[in-house]
């Protein structure tokens, strides 16, 4: 199965979730928005959230500094 | 009308058909503030009073240290233990004699920021907090006044524009700060440079009505790979300040 993370292609077993494909990117777990084709995805919902072909999925980390 | 200096001084816009005489003249009769004098702040502040907006507006409650001086170009090693804002308010006089600097040694809060940010036209984000960023996005919310959110960590940088609601904002995104505090680390010096520079931009297209502004778009900037990538955004309909519409 084939996503779009931050822009770039990956591919994934089906079945894997939103939380699945994040924890991945953000081991350590920070605080990230997270956007589903286009739309932002809670975290509480980010579980439940299964992933299909062509999703694509951005994973925004906070850019605080100025 | 302008006088024969002033001719001189903006000849390049001038010369632009999307500018000319009549849109200087916007430039000029316009106010906007910016939030924070540092990394950000320095390269939008410069760019502003150099391309002659009238009144400039700088809060900051901090004095300049020695470890600012990396990338914080407003500020020279003797202004070191100054405050910034008059170290910048005295660069951008000596920069644009013509331009009214208006300085507010003092920190953004939720109890100052409608006082604030009321007189001004556009609103230049570029503090180095989240509390500030979130009340930026809420005073403006609440004012209605179109904002440039700007924000570094590292070697990156990301910008937006937003017209308060009509465009996604700041909090529809990021909605709440980051529970975990960020290590301080970085940035790369001339990377606030990029993002201030294109905060001032958007600052001035929305002044004169051109192009198209960084809106419903959120642009991020990897200095280490040099790409720009652009994410797409729409209004969040669970957005604590857009859902109200």
């Amino acid at each position: 199965m084939n996503i779009l993370v931050n822009g770039e292609k990956r591919e994934n077993r089906k079945g894997k979730t939103l939380a699945g494909l994040v924890k991945n990117f953000n081991p350590s777990n920070k605080r990230v928005a997270v956007l589903l084709n286009d739309d932002l995805i809670p975290r509480d919902r980010q579980a439940a959230q299964l992933l299909k072909e062509g999703d694509r999925v951005e994973i925004l980390t906070f850019a605080g500094g100025g | 009308m302008l006088n024969i200096k002033e001719r001189a001084r903006y000849a390049r816009h001038l010369s632009l058909p999307e500018i000319g005489e009549k849109g200087q003249k916007k430039i000029w009769k316009s106010r906007i503030l910016i939030v924070g004098a540092g990394g950000l702040g320095s390269p939008a502040a410069y760019y502003l009073a150099a391309s002659g907006v009238g009144t400039l507006g700088l809060i900051d409650a901090d004095i300049v240290e020695l470890s600012n001086l990396q990338r914080q170009i407003l500020h020279f090693t003797g202004d070191l233990g100054h405050l910034k804002t008059e170290s910048a308010a005295q660069k951008l006089t000596m920069l644009n004699p013509g331009a009214r600097i208006i300085s507010y040694p003092a920190r953004l809060t939720s109890g100052n920021a409608r006082k604030i940010l009321h007189d001004f036209d556009f609103i230049i984000d570029a503090t180095d907090s989240f509390s500030s960023k979130l009340v930026i996005a809420n005073a403006c919310h609440a004012l209605k006044k179109p904002y440039s959110h700007g924000g570094i960590l590292r070697f990156s940088g990301q910008t937006m524009t937003v017209i308060p609601g009509k465009t996604a904002c700041y909090r529809c995104i990021f909605e709440l700060p980051p529970g975990d505090s960020q290590i301080a680390r970085g940035p790369l010096g001339a990377v606030p440079g990029v993002i201030g520079s294109i905060q001032a931009i958007e600052a001035l297209k929305y002044l004169l009505r051109k192009g198209s502004l960084l809106t419903n778009r959120l642009l991020i900037f990897n200095a280490l790979e040099m790409r720009f990538r652009e994410v797409p955004l729409k209004i969040n309909p669970a957005c604590r300040l857009c859902a109200r519409h």
